[in-house]
């Protein structure tokens, strides 16, 4: 396989698969088989309670990602495994960044919080936490917009996706 | 009055009895104890092997001789993890095994209990699908499942893992068991417009090859295969483990393709202007070089895996499905085209260049082989180990049917041949079995002779003794300079006398003039028998393809000059 067809990238997958134990392992061992790196893992209920749904955001040659997905939808355990990357979908992402931020800098950051429609959720003598959703860009944007104020620690959902109108995931 | 409700372990062994189980191979521990009690009276025929490597590898044995599901049964702990290498080889090669697994109770799961593993953890990557039984009304739809799931599309080794109190357990009721496997599905027919645009293809192709893996053997496609190439006069190729699909005796069978395949097969390979493969997975044994291999000739895959299409060699039409019932779809589409000159061409190649060998001095493995197959006729059942009397026996085992050829072939397995011989003559009773084994590989699992012995089965088992693990010294001395490293296997026994401590008839082939008498006597001897044949120790294997190179570069005898180490794995 040349670079071209297998050119890295980061691919947002979507599985539904049977709640069952040990269903995560099977998966995250498709990826690690094949030197995928999982940035980011969300397992979650769904409406029915047979069920999980995973969101998976991994990085990796687009040719191997295929293959993955492929063996992903061999698996017993997995109902259907899909790439959500190219396709426009919900994408939602919850993150927490908690700052350094003395009481004379707090404007400041207030100020980038409104423009991403950030909330506070902690505030005490020297820092700052706030709470921001949307897509994974507009989180990383907002970080960034925050790490000249110090970022103390950062935790963030994963990306949740969700297909529109009368599609099912 | 007792209670008279099975517990979990008689259910198991009423669902084995259902799905027509006639052995269970296996060696007993603490956690087992509760399902071999379970055995106990019952029509189910327990061999009590010796090793449970050797376990798996005779339900392997005894799976791919008769297309029937293969089981066994193990203890926890050290009982399970012998089993990984035996799963690994059934998974690469698709065979249908169950392997049950007794586990220490359930309250003791990750409390490093006396033998106590997570054998679950261990075997993900070796099995189709798995099992960590939690509740013992699960114990029938379970084990459904699993031989469901064994069999079934792509076939493969199911695990189940089943807690000592979970087996002791009362189950309430055996009831009437469904399953439903919602992430599972099993394709069958193929895509139509995808079969008509094949047909397309293959009636505008000049110099068509068929490439008979053993997905075809496993969906039963001989006469469909048979049919294809004598309508289209498309020569064809085969796979290791498709071997005897396509009689190799038939005008258009080409043998083996691919590292040690034959001249005209590879030549056909480099020529073609059209392949298409029913069930083998372009492994890199046969195809050498990706990006080299079948240059400018339409490939068409028809495989029951979709993971499989495009997945190394990108192809012009893919089908999944069963290959019976997609070549069954095809066949009505096709016209005869043209390739009576190819046909003779590939004739000539045949005739050119033939599997030959030196017959001059010591014993030749080759010459063993050849007249074993000869003498044994074509409808025994031959099995074989893993490195150079392999490829002899892949060379010189010429195959009528695909059953009656057994080898470890995606795994590659030493050790693999006695086992599974005895498998393979458990289930065939009335066939005539012989096992081609390497020195090396048979002291990996020669224990078993005592399990041969003891079911009186009367396998023949020839040792290529060359006192070398010789595949491996014949890749030090291509590409190594001849630094033999850990490759002498100083120290052999006597053989025959180690056959004979085990109460196995031993023999020995010394010159060439033993090779036919011996050989004669030993298939002739009604019971177990064990022939040392000691062998060239020098003598390499040929046609070579070397690892990761064209096909074009096939060297047909020891290259003069010295070679680059292969950019191939081993
Ligand atoms: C379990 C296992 N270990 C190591 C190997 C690597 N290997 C492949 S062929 C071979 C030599 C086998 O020697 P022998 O059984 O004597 O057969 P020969 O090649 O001499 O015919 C070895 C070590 C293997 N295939 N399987
Ligand atoms: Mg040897």
């Amino acid at each position: 396989m040349d670079g071209d067809t297998n050119a890295i990238a980061r691919h947002s997958i979507s599985l539904y698969v049977a709640n069952k134990p040990g269903v995560l392992i099977r998966v995250a061992l498709v990826f690690s088989r094949r030197g995928f790196n999982i940035d980011s893992l969300v397992v979650s209920e769904t409406q029915d309670p047979r069920f999980s749904r995973m969101n998976i955001v991994a990085r990796g040659g687009r040719e191997t990602l295929e293959q993955i997905l492929k063996q992903l939808n061999k698996l017993v355990d997995v109902i259907h495994a899909r790439d959500y990357s190219y396709e426009d979908v919900i994408q939602k992402e919850l993150a927490l960044i908690k700052i350094d931020c003395l009481p004379e800098r707090r404007h400041e950051a207030f100020q980038v919080m409104e423009a991403f429609k950030a909330k506070t959720i902690d505030l005490a003598e020297g820092t700052l936490a706030a709470e921001v959703t949307g897509s994974s860009e507009k989180l990383d944007a907002f970080e960034s917009l925050l790490r000249p104020f110090g970022i103390r620690e950062m935790v963030r959902s994963g990306k949740l996706l969700m297909a529109r109108g009368n599609e099912t995931t | 009055m007792g209670d008279t409700r099975l517990n979990g372990a008689e259910a198991l062994v009423e669902i084995m009895i259902e799905e027509g189980v006639e052995y269970v191979f296996g060696l007993p521990g603490g956690s087992a104890i509760p399902i071999y009690d379970a055995l106990v009276g019952r029509n189910v025929k327990l061999v009590l092997t010796r090793h449970e490597q050797g376990a798996v590898h005779m339900a392997d044995g005894y799976a791919r001789a008769t297309g029937r599901v293969g089981v066994a049964l193990v203890t926890s702990g050290p009982g399970a993890t012998n089993t990984v290498t035996g799963l690994f080889t059934a998974l690469m090669d698709s065979v249908p095994l169950v392997v049950v697994c007794g586990q220490m109770p359930s309250w003791t799961l990750g409390l490093d209990a006396f033998q106590e593993a997570d054998v679950s953890g261990i075997t993900y990557p070796c099995v189709k699908h798995s099992y960590l039984v939690k509740d013992v009304e699960d114990i029938p739809r379970v084990m459904r499942e699993a031989f469901y799931l064994a069999r079934s599309g792509r076939p493969g080794p199911v695990l189940i893992d089943m807690p000592k109190d979970i087996s002791g357990a009362r189950l309430s009721d055996m009831g009437k068991v469904d399953f439903h496997l919602p992430g599972y599905s099993v394709p069958l027919e193929g895509d139509s417009s995808s079969i008509a645009e094949a047909a397309r293809l293959i009636k505008a192709a000049r110099r068509p090859v068929l490439l008979v893996g053993h997905g075809a053997a496993i969906a039963g496609a001989s006469i469909e295969v048979r049919e294809l190439v004598e309508r289209m006069r498309m020569p064809a190729v085969s796979t290791l483990l498709g071997k005897g699909l396509l009689p190799e005796s038939h005008e258009l069978s080409l043998g083996m393709l691919g590292m040690h395949g034959t001249a005209y097969a590879n030549k056909a390979m480099v020529a073609c202007d059209l392949v298409m493969s029913v069930g083998s997975r372009w492994d890199d044994r046969i195809v050498g070089s990706y990006s080299d291999f079948c240059k400018g000739a339409v490939k068409i895959h028809i495989d029951i895996d979709p993971a499989e299409i495009d997945k190394v060699v990108k192809v012009d039409v893919g089908i999944v499905g069963d290959a019976k019932a997609v070549l069954a779809q095809l066949l009505p589409l096709l016209e005869p085209g043209d390739t009576e000159d190819w046909v003779k061409q590939v004739a000539r190649w045949r005739r050119d260049y033939p599997l030959s060998y030196r017959k001059e001095g010591k014993v030749r493995a080759q010459h063993v082989i050849e007249e074993l197959r000869a003498l044994a006729g074509g409808e025994a059942v031959f099995t074989t180990d893993v490195g150079q009397h392999q490829m002899w026996a892949a060379q010189f085992v010429g195959s009528e049917e695909s059953r009656n050829w057994i080898s470890s072939g995606g795994a590659g397995t030493m050790g693999f041949g006695l086992p599974a011989a005895i498998g393979a003559q458990l289930g065939r009773p009335g066939a005539r079995v012989v096992a081609i084994v390497g020195d090396g590989g048979f002291q990996m699992t020669l224990s078993e002779l005592a399990t041969m012995r003891n079911l009186k089965l009367p396998v023949k088992i020839v040792v290529i003794n060359n006192h070398y693990l010789g595949m491996v010294r014949q890749w030090q001395s291509m590409f190594y300079d001849e630094r033999y490293s850990g490759v002498d296997l100083e120290g052999n026994p006597d053989f025959a006398r180690l056959a004979e401590a085990y109460g196995v008839k031993g023999y020995r082939i010394t010159r060439p003039a033993d090779v036919r008498r011996v050989l004669k006597a030993a298939l002739e001897h009604d019971g177990p028998v064990l022939v040392d044949a000691e062998v060239e120790k020098h003598d390499n294997v040929f046609p070579m393809i070397p690892a990761g190179a064209s096909l074009k570069d096939m060297l047909l005898e020891p290259p003069k000059r010295k070679l680059e180490k292969p950019t191939g794995g081993t």
